[in-house]
Formats: C-alpha cells, sequence, structure tokens
C-alpha cells in the first residue's frame, strides 16, 4: 500500500503570531501518540498519511469507505447474533453428545463471583463487538447519506472507538483452537454452523478496521456539508 | 513505505507543545495551551498527562497483586471416571507438554506467563523511564510501548479456552471440567494491566528530560 508522510511544521510554523496561529490550528494535525505536529495534508484514497517520529497511521482514506464499512458492519451485526445462540462446537465421547454455543461458553462461569467472569466474557465475546457495530452504522449512515450527523453522533463514535481494544472477538477464535487441541484426545469434537460464522466474523472485523479512518470520520462529523 | 521529505531540517520534528499548542489525542485537532476540551470530539485536553503515571502504577498493582493469586489457585477442574484433577495455569501447560502437545503448552505458557510478565517489567519500565534518566533511546521505549499496546490484550485467550472447555466439556460422568478460583484472579489481572497500559500517556516518551542526563535517541 503507498504510503507517505505528512510534512512537518517546523519550517512553517516558526514564528507564527498567536492570532495567526489559532487560524492555522486548522491546517494542523497533532499525533495523539507522540505528540509531533504536522501541516495537515490530506493523503489521496488508498494512500496513507503517518507520523514521522512513531511510524502511527494518521489519516487512511479509502475509496467508498464509509459504504464499505457500513455494508461489513451489517453483515457483521448477523453474524453475531447468529454465532451467539447456534452452537459452535460439538463433542461427542462414547455416545455422550454436548453441543454448545457462544452463549454457553460465556455462561459457563456460573455460580457465587463466576458470575463476574461469565459477564465478562459475554461482553467481550458478543455485546461489546455488538455495540462498536450498531454505534458504527448509526454514525456512518447519516455522513454517507451526505445528512447532518446523528443525535450524540460524537460520543456515540467516542464510545466506539474507546470500546475498541476490548473487542475481542478475534481472541476467542483463538481460543476454539486451543480447546480443540486440549480436548482432541478426550473426545469426539466437530464444529457447528456458528464456528464458520465466527471464522467468517474475525476475518470481517479486521477487514472494517483497516478501512475505518478516524480521522475522515471526526473530519466529516465536524464539516457535515463537505464530503 | 515511500516517505515524504521533511520541508524543514530534516532532523526535527518539533511536538505541538513546543509551538504552544495541546492537542486532542482521540481526534488529533490541535488547540491553543489552555484549552480545557476539544470543541470537535469533547476530550479532555492535556498537553501532558503527568497524573496518568500515577493511575499506570495504580493498575500495575492491582494487576501484579491478581497475577499471584492467578497462579496459585487452579485454573481448571477435571473430573473423569478415574480421577479428579486440579491444575494451575503453569501445571496445565506442564501436562499438555508431556503428552507431546508441545506446540499448544507454548501457546498457554506465551499467552498466561511470558505476556503477562513481560508486560509488567515494559510498563514499569517505560513508567520509570519518562520521569528518571534512563538509557532507553525513544525508539526501543515506542517498540516497548507498541507491543504492549497489541498483544497485552490476548492474554484473554486463557480465560476463554476455560470457558470453551467448561462448557463443552460437561458429559455427566464421563468427564466434566469446572473452573476454578485462578479464572477469575487472572481475568482481572489482564484487565487490569491492560488498563495500566492504557493509562500510559506515550507522548511522554519523546519529552526531552530536561536536567535529567542528556538525551539519548
Ligand atoms: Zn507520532
Ligand atoms: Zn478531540
Amino acid at each position: 500500500m503507498p504510503s507517505r508522510t505528512v510534512s512537518s511544521i517546523y519550517e512553517g510554523m516558526r514564528d507564527f503570531p498567536p492570532d495567526r496561529l489559532a487560524s492555522g490550528l486548522d491546517h494542523l494535525i497533532i499525533c495523539p501518540r507522540c505528540d509531533a505536529a504536522y501541516q495537515l495534508e490530506r493523503p489521496k484514497n488508498g494512500e496513507r498519511a503517518v507520523c514521522q517520529r512513531c511510524h502511527k497511521t494518521l489519516i487512511a482514506p479509502r475509496r467508498n469507505a464509509g459504504l464499505r464499512i457500513i455494508a461489513v458492519a451489517v453483515a457483521v451485526l448477523v453474524l453475531i447474533m447468529g454465532a451467539a445462540v447456534l452452537p459452535f462446537l460439538t463433542i461427542d465421547a462414547a455416545g455422550n453428545k454436548n453441543a454448545v454455543s457462544i452463549l454457553d461458553a460465556a455462561l459457563a462461569f456460573s455460580g457465587g463471583p463466576m458470575i463476574f467472569l461469565a459477564l465478562v466474557t459475554a461482553a467481550l465475546i458478543i455485546f461489546i463487538p455488538m455495540l462498536r457495530v450498531i454505534l458504527t452504522i448509526y454514525v456512518l449512515v447519516p455522513v454517507v447519506l451526505d445528512r447532518p450527523p446523528a443525535r450524540h453522533a460524537i460520543p456515540a463514535f467516542r464510545l466506539s472507538e474507546a470500546l475498541r481494544p476490548w473487542s475481542m472477538a478475534e481472541i476467542f477464535a483463538i481460543g476454539c483452537a486451543v480447546a480443540l487441541v486440549k480436548v482432541a484426545d478426550l473426545a469426539q469434537v466437530g464444529f457447528g454452523p456458528a464456528f464458520w460464522m465466527f471464522g467468517a466474523l474475525v476475518v470481517l472485523v479486521v477487514a472494517q478496521d483497516s478501512y475505518m479512518c478516524k480521522w475522515s470520520v471526526w473530519n466529516s462529523l465536524e464539516h457535515p456539508k463537505k464530503s | 513505505m515511500v516517505s515524504m521529505e521533511l520541508t524543514g531540517t530534516s532532523k526535527e520534528i518539533l511536538s505541538a507543545r513546543e509551538k504552544g499548542i495541546v492537542a486532542c489525542t482521540r481526534c488529533t485537532k490541535a488547540w491553543p495551551m489552555g484549552t480545557q476540551v476539544c470543541g470537535r470530539c469533547g476530550h479532555k485536553l492535556d498537553s501532558r498527562d503527568l497524573l496518568s503515571l500515577q493511575r499506570v502504577w495504580a493498575y500495575w498493582v492491582l494487576g501484579v497483586l491478581c497475577y499471584i493469586p492467578a497462579n496459585i489457585y487452579p485454573m481448571l477442574k477435571t473430573k473423569t471416571l478415574f480421577q479428579y484433577d486440579e491444575s494451575t495455569i503453569i501445571g496445565g501447560a506442564v501436562e499438555l507438554a508431556h503428552h507431546g502437545n508441545f506446540g499448544i503448552a507454548a501457546i498457554i505458557l506465551f499467552a498466561s506467563v511470558v505476556i503477562p510478565l513481560g508486560k509488567f517489567w515494559a510498563v514499569a519500565l517505560l513508567a520509570i523511564s519518562v520521569r528518571h534518566t534512563s538509557n532507553l533511546s525513544n525508539k526501543r521505549r515506542l517498540i516497548m510501548f507498541e507491543v504492549v499496546e497489541y498483544i497485552g490484550r490476548w492474554s484473554m485467550i486463557d480465560i476463554f479456552v476455560v470457558a470453551i472447555l467448561s462448557s463443552l466439556v460437561q458429559l455427566r460422568t464421563l468427564a466434566t471440567i469446572n473452573p476454578g478460583a485462578a479464572a477469575i484472579f487472572f481475568a482481572l489481572s489482564v484487565i487490569f494491566t491492560m488498563l495500566s497500559a492504557q493509562a500510559f500517556d506515550p507522548r511522554l516518551i519523546w519529552d526531552k528530560r530536561e536536567g535529567r542526563g542528556p538525551e539519548k535517541t
């Protein structure tokens, strides 16, 4: 993927008087990770603006990104709901059969203090990913349709971004693989439909994150008329 | 990666703080120094969040405290026809290795021992290095921060494995697996360590440590 860095503001901003500085602030972008200041320069679609100091991606616009993210989000929502209740693993040992859904897995922690773990697990695998998807659709649909932002779109997007590290669907998918090997010599283990849905979901979530350019979303929430 | 030339002297990248600008860490918008709240996204603005280090240490201590019982109490209680078995995190991995599952044993050990311990070490080192003279280069510290940021969540895998096993292996008399007390402490430890890493303000890494010895880059 072609990428380029935004140029340093060092020369341009050196001796700006305070009043001109204030108006010049709109043309700056500050790296949130290392505080490096750059003259804002919007990369073309498919290009990335990368911080030169810490290599964080600052802007990464993609063509039709909003539409694609929404499409993927709807698919993810359907998959999560399906994967939550359908069986994802089945076990068969000497006629003793058991099929579990992801909700069953979360609820495996039941009784006393284990309830806490049940809630945390269910949240990390199902509810937080689901909430993020719903928030994304809510925020992006008006933006894509060139409408004014939805009510409370800004706190909604904030929440969605804050929840990002706590959405652990892909980690759960790898956990499935580890669990399979652990019980492989104990019993016959098979995959239910939810397992495949979950695999697709992981791929989609990763794709969605790669299309999401936070800066572009903030920018269109700030200037709804444009774009 | 094609990198565009700097307009200024190629070595200098100035921090917003040095230009009298405070930046929103959430939406990257720039504001004049002294602005309290970001006008675009409503995030609280702090040029450098020095209180953040206190939060880092508070969560860090909680994370370490929870990690100790997580290794003492059993993680899994396995009951089969012939035996009842309680295994700790490390015990479980050793058992797997005995059965020849070296790959899985390595994954478990890596996710539940190497990553958590490495994270405690890395976060502590980062938090100390921004307050005191340290011979760690900025580049090294950036790599440490990135690793902590991206890999930390993966420790949760062990909790998910326990959840899957406990729900799946419920075969009446033949075999049952149930979670042990360590699962709670381990989950808490992972959560606290994630909060600790999130509380760290990485912008401190690039600040010149005035009066604390020469800057090494
Ligand atoms: Zn940066
Ligand atoms: Zn902001």
